[in-house]
């Protein structure tokens, strides 16, 4: 089977370490994410600060993503410091790092685009919206020399009623084909903020295209069914 | 008889409206929910396994009897836990997703109402790391619920304190698995523990602990207030109540709905999702749960009530009730190599059979996609998900294998048809 056909994990280019440690020896959060962190550890039973891990290197991530105005990676030092700040062994947080995807082991691009190609989304022609990225310059794994998009294939994002669908940083569109992702990708290099969620016009979100065919009464108001009951 | 909208239990389903508290209660949430709380933990435990709900997360579980497994006087060194699983990652699966976003109160206030039942001190919510929206609705709605005195100490006035926590997941399918969730909980790779000890005895932080779905969760206090006699006349016997169904591939109108149990099939495509695209001469076949389960051909599929058992007398599951549709125009093999691929990926890599039988069979998947195969291959495929199949820790291992086993069972002489025509030779037609 050729490689181009398959989303076979085409892993990334981790920067020369000596480079990462002049770069991010010193990280540490800032008085925001700090905030923000600690409210997640404040979460969990006292002595259960680990159970943090998680969302720290997720904030980390973000953090190192507004630095560097991408959506962020975790170079090995800011692993080193979430794992020292919640009191845990460097080799704990590394391997929760590796083992879940939405944490970058590398560089990533300002939108990383995530295109669902999982069986839903084939069905409905995820196909086509692979083609409309990789028409425009994207590839699969690596970032545009722009540093503008970085193209990851990912499994199943749980949007399969609106399929196909992509994830692009935080934000989902759905609903797409190839036009409808060609005019997004234009319209983010642009810095113009495309219309989250379905692209089909008309449609609300997960209802029957062309109208909801139950729940009529809640459509234009909040409507109480236990007057009914 | 089909479902009236005054017996949808999620009325918001599509959004149309606001998910936050006030819109919420003038909806019907958080109504009297001491009063729902005063019949006290037992009665709520038996009602629940009165009503007949069984565990909308795939399993079909019994819920009521799940959590009488609960001890019934934790001790604050070793309290109960709640952990709901909001890692709705079954390709196909899509119904947790608009509760969290639409209908987020629903949860919450069930999770109140079955923590308190199954006496647990707190509840976690374990929500999928790529739902950020919907993780985002749903700490803005706990904050809310916070703020009126709902949750937390003398939760919503019911004299019992509760509390309700947000935990992020990051990318990982296996945290699906109920054991997975919680070493992910704790911090840790989500590799699946062994079992026993199961979760009641010893799960999250080693105190007793309860996973159950989203769903299962948000229709709780529903059920509590219509009474169980309402929620056991929906559905066939034994499959009892209503049911989110999500309906996506080649339908006119894909779509979640929520509808009654035991709805036939061809009825819940024609009255929600406006038929089979092409007809339903052009149905080729069905996976009626989530990927999880084997495909069903589709003249097969016509009749079966969307129930637990109406799908395992196909010789598949309602799973999720996670509908995947696909015509004639499917390239069958690759739809479910596909899949083969999604288990390849989300292995966690713990189980021999399951880390390297997951990659192997996905690669004799693209090859029979192919045609580049031996038809003896297709024997020593099966062969081989018989041997993944029931030798690994958790279930991803059989999940993997029953798609590839549903597609040789149905779909053999189209994967022959593929071998022979690629070696350049013509099928042997029968003599007419």
């Amino acid at each position: 089977m050729s490689k181009g056909d398959w989303p076979v994990a085409e892993t990334a280019h981790i920067p020369d370490e000596a480079e990462v440690r002049a770069k991010w020896g010193a990280f540490a959060f800032t008085p925001a994410t700090k905030a923000k962190a600690d409210i997640y550890i404040g979460r969990y039973p006292a002595g259960r600060q680990q159970s943090a891990v998680m969302a720290l290197l997720d904030l980390a991530q973000r953090q190192v993503g507004e630095e560097t105005h991408t959506q962020g990676w975790l170079p090995v030092p800011v692993i080193e410091y979430v794992a020292q700040y919640l009191g845990m062994p460097y080799m704990r947080a590394y391997e929760v790092a590796t083992f879940y995807t939405m944490y970058n082991l590398a560089p990533v691009g300002r939108f990383h685009v995530q295109v669902c190609g999982t069986t839903p989304c084939m069905l409905r022609g995820s196909d086509d919206i692979i083609a409309a990225c990789k028409n425009r310059g994207l590839v699969k794994g690596a970032t545009t020399p722009d540093g503008l998009f970085t193209l990851t294939e990912v499994e199943c994002m749980g949007n399969c009623s609106s399929a196909p669908m992509v994830q692009i940083n935080d934000d989902n569109y759905e609903d797409l084909d190839y036009d409808s992702m060609t005019a997004i990708l234009n319209d983010l290099s642009e810095g113009k903020q495309p219309k989250i969620g379905t692209q089909l016009p008309g449609r609300h979100t997960v209802e029957p295209y062309g109208g909801a065919t139950t729940l009529h009464a809640m459509v234009d108001k909040n409507h109480d069914y236990r007057g009914e009951w | 008889m089909s479902l009236l909208d005054k017996d949808r239990i999620f009325t918001n389903l599509y959004g149309y409206q606001d998910f936050g508290l006030k819109a919420a209660q003038a909806r019907g949430d958080w109504d009297k929910t001491a009063d729902l709380m005063k019949v006290g933990q037992d009665a709520i435990i038996e009602e629940v396994k009165a009503s007949g709900l069984r565990g909308r997360g795939g399993a079909g579980f019994p819920t009521g009897m799940k959590w009488s497994f609960m001890p019934k006087a934790p001790t604050p060194e070793r309290p109960n836990f709640l952990v709901i699983n909001a890692d709705e990652s079954e390709p196909g699966s899509c119904k947790d997703r608009e509760i969290i976003r639409h209908d987020p109160h629903k949860l919450i206030e069930g999770a109140l109402v079955s923590g308190f039942a199954m006496r647990a001190r707190a509840a976690y919510i374990y929500i999928r790391g790529e739902y950020i929206f919907e993780a985002k609705v749903l700490e803005k709605a706990v904050a809310e619920a916070y703020s009126a005195g709902l949750l937390g100490k003398n939760a919503a006035k019911s004299g019992y304190d509760f509390d309700v926590f947000v935990h992020r997941g990051a990318g990982a399918y296996i945290c699906g698995e109920e054991t997975a969730m919680i070493e992910s909980l704790e911090g840790k790779k989500g590799q699946p523990r062994l079992k026993p000890p199961f979760p009641a005895g010893a799960g999250l932080y080693g105190c007793p602990t309860t996973v159950n779905n989203v769903e299962s969760i948000a229709v709780v206090p529903t059920i509590l207030r219509r009474g169980a006699a309402w929620f056991k006349s929906f559905g066939r016997e034994n499959n009892a109540g209503t049911k989110l169904f999500q309906i996506s591939g080649h339908v006119e109108k894909p779509c979640v709905v929520e509808e009654a149990m035991s709805i036939p099939f061809r009825e819940l495509i024609e009255k929600h999702c406006g038929g089979i695209r092409g007809g339903w001469d052009n149905l080729l076949a069905v996976i009626p749960g989530g990927s999880s389960v084997p495909l069903v051909p589709g003249p097969m599929m016509m009749d079966v009530p969307m129930d637990f058992d109406g799908c395992k007398e196909v010789g598949s599951g309602l799973g999720t009730a996670a509908v995947i549709v696909m015509d004639k125009s499917t390239d069958i093999v690759r739809a479910i190599s596909r899949l083969s691929y999604f288990y390849k990926h989300e292995s966690c890599g713990q189980c021999t059979p399951c880390r390297e039988g997951t990659g192997w069979m996905w690669r004799v998947m693209e090859r029979l996609r192919e045609g580049n195969a031996d038809v003896s291959e297709i024997d020593t495929l099966f062969e081989v998900t018989k041997q993944v199949e029931g030798h690994t820790i958790c279930a991803l291992g059989d999940a993997a294998a029953w798609p590839i086993q549903g597609l040789i069972r149905h779909f053999r002489p189209e994967l022959e048809r593929r071998i022979v025509e690629a070696k350049g030779g013509e099928m042997l037609e029968a003599a007419e």
